[in-house]
């Protein structure tokens, strides 16, 4: 049936999607713009005098953000066969980290190095120990979501520690704006580009598919599927970091508990953009539509001034209906 | 001679997939009690038409008839129910239960949801008592049995459905030669108790031994029906199953030259596998490795190819050491492998035929590892017409060609060129593990002279393949393997099929002669 389907749409496009050898058919993601699209008109509907304002759009960008830049290192762990549950954790270790008064005292850029350092590192270990001492991807980073977790308790003594006013350049990416944009939309704007190009138009990109689609064919075909495995995890943990730099803007804190159950977030944006979990298949713009769709959902609930519950309870729905629909090839699947 | 009204009786199945006719309109009849042979190529139908009988897929038209009722066999349960049980190739049991939780899996001796293991047990040794194995323990993990263990398991698992029809799916393939023997003696108790069985494999001189009548497919289509299996002659069968009367088609072998060495290989081992390996190829040279499944052959290959570290020896390409372990050096020394698994070890399947051909180079269509995706385009199409890859259309998924097009394009996977400048590109050994399993003989006699092309720009080639009169017709030199032992060396020229079986087994061949031509 999905065959059928995918022949129809490919009849019907005679000279662009069939001639691509790439993934990035226009009809692919249709299914989840249209949705995106109806959680809108919703939100006109029901509040038509604070969903369209810019401030709001604004918001809700800046609240993608964070979680979007995770979810770009999530879709590359994924497609390659993994699965991050560490990210939040290793963010908030990040943020603790390039926080310190130790740290704080070398200046804005040595913070926001420091961030990406730490979560570099994280992702090194991960990989590391995914890798080369065959440990399930589920466990290594489980065991990384509870120490990361437990270190920046540590580090911090369980305190906020609030950025200091000489370096408020962090804190600035989220109060200046151009073109009324937050400078941190367009980080995470740069992350997404660079990451679709790194899986797009790139050897390693294209080796990242081979690695999660059949890991034996890759090893055949003398690939070094263990080093691409740990720079997979490594990419997570870096673009951990990213996040913390984002985050540490958004709050003006770093702190231990930051990024609580992002993990859950960044897989279930993954999923619902139609990567499987089983890795080999996947796209960054997907997953990016998947979180925007969580994100307006959240906006929407919080507009309306519904409760946070009905709101998980919407989010659940939402994950378990996309992955049915994926299977009858309604939304996003490639033929 | 059976009773004349069948137990099974299928009338003009058609089964058509995506561009394919998979079936064309299959008869078949199979009555109680006797062994039913299923002969044909690859891709004549035999599968699909097993997985029609076992319920796993549903027929386009056509009937099935059983005790002269028609039934319709919607998943595999109904045709559990209806007294259909099939053995696949790859047993389905479940390594970590025991041998009796695996038999009466789905159907438990349970009261009240909770196991009765005792009872289970006994019936359990009832059944492999039935089938003559009493000796496995029904509380014995499976994980732990040999394949012909495993199998028996999994006949004492139709048994308990009650099973009036077995299908077994080549179940020697797996098996040494004198677990074939204990197959048969399993296979005869269950006739005798007025079971079905329809038995498929490749191997004529089984057919023979084992079975009572046989059916061919060819293409899709029924194109003989209750052949007797001892009378009918040899030729005819073949004929019938390829339309033609030879059964290989070789390139002629050039003369025997002084050939560069390419490869060297000394003292390999890898322990419980093989020993002491050691043995060269020329540049040009076709060398081919004989032996039975599990003599050691393929994990050789492997091994050279840094798939598998060995605990001594070394590997030599061009003079040069192999780091021991490291597919991606061997590779990057001018290494290809065809892998035995094509679908498991060597290809993307959902991916297009171009990115499975230029995985293994991709670096070439690269520049700091940027894609060059107008480049490797043109290479995939260059390559697919060089090899006659079709449909010639690269962008499809590779799991839409046949057996013998995905095997050249797993193939054209090593010819990428290397640089424009280099011009010969990069190959200097290809590694073959089986090549031409899974594919037609018409296509076979293609891949064969694709082989013996490349041989002759150069490359030297490695071949393993089960097929006796495979190695003997393609290959310059044999180098016979007999647990995990390099036991004969010799020209292909002077080695005929008996001398190379008589090597390869160590038993003496009774069962496997005896009542054939």
């Amino acid at each position: 049936m999905t065959e059928t389907k995918a022949r129809t749409t490919a009849r019907a496009l005679p000279g662009t999607a069939r001639l691509r050898l790439g993934r990035v058919g226009e009809t692919r993601h249709l299914g989840l713009i249209v949705a995106l699209a109806l959680l809108a008109v919703v939100g006109l509907i029901t509040r038509p005098e604070n969903f369209a304002t810019s401030d709001n759009l604004v918001s809700i960008l800046a609240l993608a953000s964070t979680i979007g830049v995770i979810t770009v290192g999530m879709t590359f762990v994924i497609i390659g066969g993994g699965i991050d549950l560490s990210v939040g954790a290793v963010m908030a270790l990040a943020s603790v980290w390039a926080t310190t008064l130790a740290t704080q005292s070398y200046g804005p850029w040595v913070m926001a190095l420091c961030a990406i350092l730490v979560g570099t590192g994280a992702g090194l270990v991960n990989g590391i120990l995914i890798a080369y001492g065959r440990l399930v991807p589920f466990i290594a980073t489980l065991a990384m979501l509870v120490a990361a977790r437990g270190l920046a308790q540590r580090i911090s003594d369980r305190k906020t520690q609030l950025i200091r006013p000489e370096n408020d350049a962090i804190v600035e990416l989220s109060t200046t704006r151009v073109l009324g944009l937050p400078l941190l939309v367009y980080i995470f704007a740069l992350v997404v580009v660079v990451g679709w190009i790194v899986l797009n138009r790139t050897t390693f990109g294209r080796r990242t598919f081979a690695v999660g689609g059949n890991p034996e064919a890759a090893r055949l075909a003398g690939i070094d599927v263990r080093r691409h495995t740990m720079l997979l995890y490594a990419i997570s943990g870096f673009c951990c970091g990213v996040a913390a730099i984002l985050i540490m803007a958004r709050t003006t804190t770093g702190s231990s508990t930051h990024g609580d159950l992002y993990e859950l977030d960044a897989i279930a944006a993954v999923i619902i953009g139609g990567t499987l979990l089983t890795g080999g298949r996947g796209s960054i713009i997907g997953s990016i539509l998947g979180l925007l769709i969580f994100t307006v959902i959240t906006n929407l609930f919080i507009l309306n001034g519904l409760n946070t519950s009905d709101q998980l309870i919407a989010k659940g729905l939402i994950i378990v209906a996309a992955v049915l629909l994926q299977r009858r090839g309604l939304v996003g699947r490639r033929a | 001679m059976p009773s004349p009204a069948p137990l099974l009786r299928m009338r003009g199945i058609v089964k058509h997939f995506p561009g394919v006719r998979a079936l064309d309109g299959v008869d078949l009849d199979v009555h109680a009690g006797e062994v039913h042979c299923l002969l044909g190529q690859n891709g004549a139908g035999k599968s699909t038409l097993i997985k029609v009988l076992s319920g796993a897929h549903q027929p386009d038209a056509g009937e099935v008839l059983l005790d002269g009722r028609p039934v319709r066999l919607a998943n595999p349960t109904a045709a559990m129910r209806a007294g259909i049980a099939t053995i696949y190739q790859e047993l389905d049991l479940v390594d970590g239960l025991s041998v009796a939780e695996n038999i009466f899996l789905g159907h438990e001796h349970a009261a009240l949801g909770f196991v009765r293991r005792r009872e289970a047990n006994r019936a359990a040794a009832g059944l492999l008592a039935r089938l003559g194995h009493p000796e496995i323990h029904p509380a014995t993990e499976v994980g732990r049995l040999s394949p012909a263990r495993k199998q028996v398991v999994s006949m004492a698992r139709a048994l308990s459905h009650n099973a009036r029809l077995i299908i077994m799916d080549e179940p020697s393939a797996a098996l040494a030669h004198d677990e074939v023997a204990n197959l048969f003696r399993v296979i005869r108790e269950l006739t005798a108790q007025n079971v079905a069985v329809v038995y498929i494999s490749h191997r004529l001189e089984e057919i023979r031994e084992i079975g009572d009548r046989v059916t061919v497919l060819k293409d899709g289509r029924t194109v003989a029906v209750g052949l007797p299996a001892r009378e009918t002659p040899t030729a005819e069968i073949v004929s019938l199953m390829t339309g033609r009367d030879v059964e290989y088609v070789f390139p002629p072998r050039p003369a025997p030259a002084d050939r560069p060495e390419v490869l060297r290989v000394e003292g390999l081992t890898l322990p419980g596998r093989f020993t002491g390996v050691s043995f060269t190829v020329g540049a040009g040279e076709i060398v081919g490795l004989a032996g039975l499944v599990g003599s050691g052959r393929s994990e050789i290959i492997e091994t050279i190819y840094g798939a598998r570290r060995p605990s001594a020896g070394r590997v030599l390409l061009d003079g040069r050491p192999v780091r021991p372990g490291s597919t991606r050096h061997a590779v990057r020394l001018g290494m290809g492998l065809a892998p035995e698994e094509r679908k498991a070890q060597a290809l993307l399947l959902e991916e297009p035929v171009a990115r499975n051909i230029t995985l293994a180079g991709l670096s070439r269509y690269a520049r700091f590892g940027w894609l060059d995706r107008r480049a490797e385009l043109a290479e995939a199409n260059r390559l697919a017409e060089v090899l006659d890859i079709r449909p010639r259309d690269v962008r499809r998924p590779v799991k839409t060609l046949s057996g013998g097009n995905q095997q050249k394009a797993v193939l054209a996977r090593w010819l990428t060129e290397r640089g424009a400048a280099d011009g010969a590109g990069g190959l200097r050994l290809l590694l073959l593990d089986e090549p031409t399993r899974g594919v037609d003989v018409g296509a076979r006699a293609e891949l064969y002279a694709v082989i013996r092309d490349l041989a002759d720009r150069g490359i030297g080639v490695l071949l393993v393949s089960s097929e006796v009169p495979e190695v003997l017709g393609l290959a310059d030199r044999v180098l016979v393997i007999r647990e995990g032992r390099l036991v004969h060396e010799a020209p292909a020229a002077e080695l005929d099929e008996h001398r190379v079986l008589d090597l390869v087994m160590v038993a003496p061949h009774g069962t496997k002669e005896g009542s054939g031509d």
